[in-house]
């Protein structure tokens, strides 16, 4: 991750605000599933059309599935979340979190002929917010944030001082 | 830009080069950026948090209805070694069945089909019962088949023993009643059997568990009456939407008078599906389901109704026809009846109206598909409606509808406070209750979605009629229904869906169905306590 391009303090700033957005965006997301009594993801899955609504449909119809996917989902949001807001494992958090995005966003994508009976707060066309911070988080992945600020820049800290200590 | 560049290059590479202890200083301050980050989430998580729940206190406090969340327990008595309870169903079709597994039976496929969509172990988690279903009783082969194999596999929940007497199967109700090995029966037939078996059981010295409705004539209800009154048998009446966890909410909003003075409960049925409307004979495949005279006692199935041909259609689908039940009176009503009359303790009305038609199910019916029933309750300043339709299943709920809020309960309760209320005046006028949405609404189901599969059993379910929901625990409502009875039968006590809550029914019934016959206004006279 060590990289020798000099980013502006301009670039760098405006890259981690969005990390760090994104990050709250996210972990509030997953402490609110765990703050709702008895959440689940049921609803969501049970709306899901086009080409994951067949697998969706199978977790909702399997309780045992179901809670295994809830679990999963909080706990990851918030995983995630922190993560992205500590810059610690940067870049596995914004890849994580851009697929996680991603399954959400095919699970109920803005389609033409699409149409869902949970109302949406804006207009969409093909294009949602949802899919926006997922590619958010992708350009995230490329750029080491983790370095610019975040507990990943003392972890290559301690890998560097270990390897030049062997050298 | 340029320039600011330089500068920041410039800034960058003189930190580099300052000494070492403040390199090590800069990448902890770098590293540990997002923690003050995290401090404000947190703080502005707790500060939202507080700001809910006092919201949600105020409505709660001001209503005196903190004790709402707290958790319904079960009373767990009935299963003692040594008192194991030996009951026979009479009558085992679909809903039989149903009975049998909220009692802790299951047929060996409906236990591979649980496994395979991963439903069984709500099952096994149900309480042990400590009974044993000894006896079946069917006028057709194939179901006191099933029935038997019911009885007779040996998987159990709540960690309950096997098989502890073999089953037997009886051509003739009256031959299970004589058998002394029996304590109790459940009667599951078609409507028209219910009052007369019902009677000649509790003569036998059984306890009963009758479906609904209970009697099709006045004549059969007040026989039925008086034998379970003058008896000291235990009688429930299969209803068992009170054993819901949303409906004790309902109680305890009624108790507290959150509504306000109700006048008007509005009651309905809406369903659009062929079985739904008891189009019963045909299988998916549009072939007819099995049984003939060979496997089916056709008289025995007619009892004392007049006498037809064999007919398929008539053995599955008798709703359709009036000798054999009251249609949507005493199939769907029933339960509106018996939830309305648990909570407000309702009883018999002062007269009924009833109007309807045969509107879209132009099959050899008798029953309408499109009914409405108005009951009134002067005395109680009450009038209760039924409307159903069997063509639309258009979402209506049961609405109980008061000056300061209405309340609509179902499978989870929803109580909106009235723009125009007396009580709440204030509070609407200081934002503190939002008249757009619901001031209190219970959910107890929410995060547990079951296997809900068939039409018919989506509106039961939608109505609260199949599972609720115990600590987290999805529990069927019929086990818990059976439970009540077989406790009463154990320790004493009477049942929710006692004879009185049952006469009162019946009678409502009778009189909508009356009224509905005979085209006119009926009256109850409390006196001669007779429909006139």
């Amino acid at each position: 991750m060590k990289q020798n391009i000099n980013f502006t303090f301009m670039q760098k700033f405006v890259l981690l605000t969005l990390r760090i957005l994104i990050g709250w965006h996210i972990l509030y997301e997953g402490i609110s599933k765990l703050l709702i009594p008895n959440w689940s993801s049921a609803g969501f899955l049970s709306e899901s059309k086009w080409i994951l609504s067949g697998f969706s449909s199978w977790i909702v119809s399997n309780t045992g599935i179901l809670h295994i996917v809830d679990f999963l989902n909080t706990w990851g949001l918030i995983a995630i979340g922190l993560g992205l807001i500590v810059g610690l494992f940067t870049r596995i958090a914004a890849i994580s979190g851009a697929i996680l995005l991603m399954l959400y966003y095919l699970n109920n994508p803005p389609l033409i002929g699409l149409e869902y009976s949970i109302p949406t707060e804006g207009n969409y066309l093909v294009v949602s917010k949802t899919l926006i911070e997922a590619v958010s988080l992708l350009v995230l992945a490329i750029f080491p944030t983790g370095l610019f600020a975040g507990l990943d820049s003392m972890v290559s800290e301690f890998k560097f001082s270990n390897r030049k200590k062997r050298s | 830009m340029e320039d600011k560049k330089d500068i920041m290059q410039g800034l960058e590479e003189k930190m580099e080069s300052e000494p070492k202890i403040s390199i090590k200083r800069r990448t902890w301050l770098k590293a540990m950026l997002g923690i003050p980050v995290l401090g404000f989430f947190s703080y502005e998580v707790i500060n939202k948090w507080n700001f809910e729940q006092q919201k949600k206190n105020q409505v709660i406090e001001s209503l005196g209805l903190e004790n709402l969340n707290s958790p319904v327990t079960i009373k767990n008595v009935s299963a003692k070694p040594g008192n194991l309870l030996r009951i026979g169903i009479i009558g085992f079709g679909t809903r039989a069945q149903q009975l049998a597994n909220g009692l802790g039976f299951m047929h060996p496929s409906d236990v591979e089909k649980k496994k395979k969509n991963n439903s069984l172990n709500g099952w096994l988690g149900q309480e042990y019962l400590n009974v044993a279903l000894v006896g079946i009783c069917d006028v057709f082969d194939l179901h006191a088949e099933e029935g038997l194999a019911t009885a007779q596999n040996n998987i159990r929940p709540g960690g309950g023993q096997g098989i502890t007497i073999p089953a037997k199967r009886y051509l003739h109700y009256q031959d299970m009643l004589e058998d002394k090995d029996i304590d109790a029966v459940i009667v599951a037939t078609p409507d028209h059997h219910h009052a007369r078996i019902t009677i000649d059981a509790i003569k036998a010295g059984k306890h009963v568990y009758c479906e609904k409705s209970i009697a099709l004539t006045e004549e059969e209800l007040n026989e039925v009456y008086h034998t379970v009154r003058n008896s000291n048998k235990v009688f429930q009446l299969g209803h068992q939407i009170t054993q819901n966890t949303v409906f004790q909410k309902a109680k305890e909003i009624i108790k507290k008078d959150i509504l306000g003075k109700i006048t008007l409960v509005e009651t309905t049925s809406n369903r659009n599906t062929a079985s739904g409307a008891w189009v019963r004979h045909i299988d998916a495949n549009g072939n007819p389901k099995p049984g003939d005279e060979k496997s089916i006692d056709w008289l025995q199935w007619l009892g004392s109704r007049p006498y037809v041909p064999f007919s398929i259609d008539r053995f599955y689908s008798w709703t359709k026809w009036f000798d054999y039940d009251t249609g949507m009176i005493g199939q769907l009503f029933t339960h509106e009846f018996d939830a309305v009359n648990q909570l407000l303790r309702i009883g018999i009305p002062k007269s009924a109206v009833s109007s309807g038609g045969i509107y879209y199910w132009k099959d050899n019916r008798e029953i309408p598909d499109t009914l409405h029933c108005v009951f009134e309750y002067p005395d109680k300043d009450l009038t209760l409606t039924f409307s159903a339709s069997l063509a639309s299943s258009r979402e209506r709920g049961r609405v109980f509808m008061g000056h300061d809020a209405s309340m609509e309960l179902g499978e989870s309760l929803s109580i909106k406070a009235d723009y125009d209320s007396t009580r709440y005046k204030q509070k609407i006028e200081d934002g503190i209750i939002d008249t757009s949405v619901p001031m209190i609404s219970i959910n107890p189901g929410s995060g547990n979605i079951d296997a809900v599969t068939s039409a018919s059993e989506k509106y039961y379910a939608s109505r609260g009629l199949t599972t609720t929901n115990i600590n987290g625990r999805s529990v069927d409502v019929t086990h818990l229904h059976l439970k009540e009875w077989i406790d009463c039968i154990r320790n004493g006590g009477v049942p929710s869906a006692n004879i009185e809550r049952a006469f009162e029914e019946g009678v409502a019934c009778l009189m909508a169905h009356k009224s509905y016959i005979e085209k006119r206004r009926v009256e109850w006279d409390p006196v001669n306590r007779k429909i006139v």
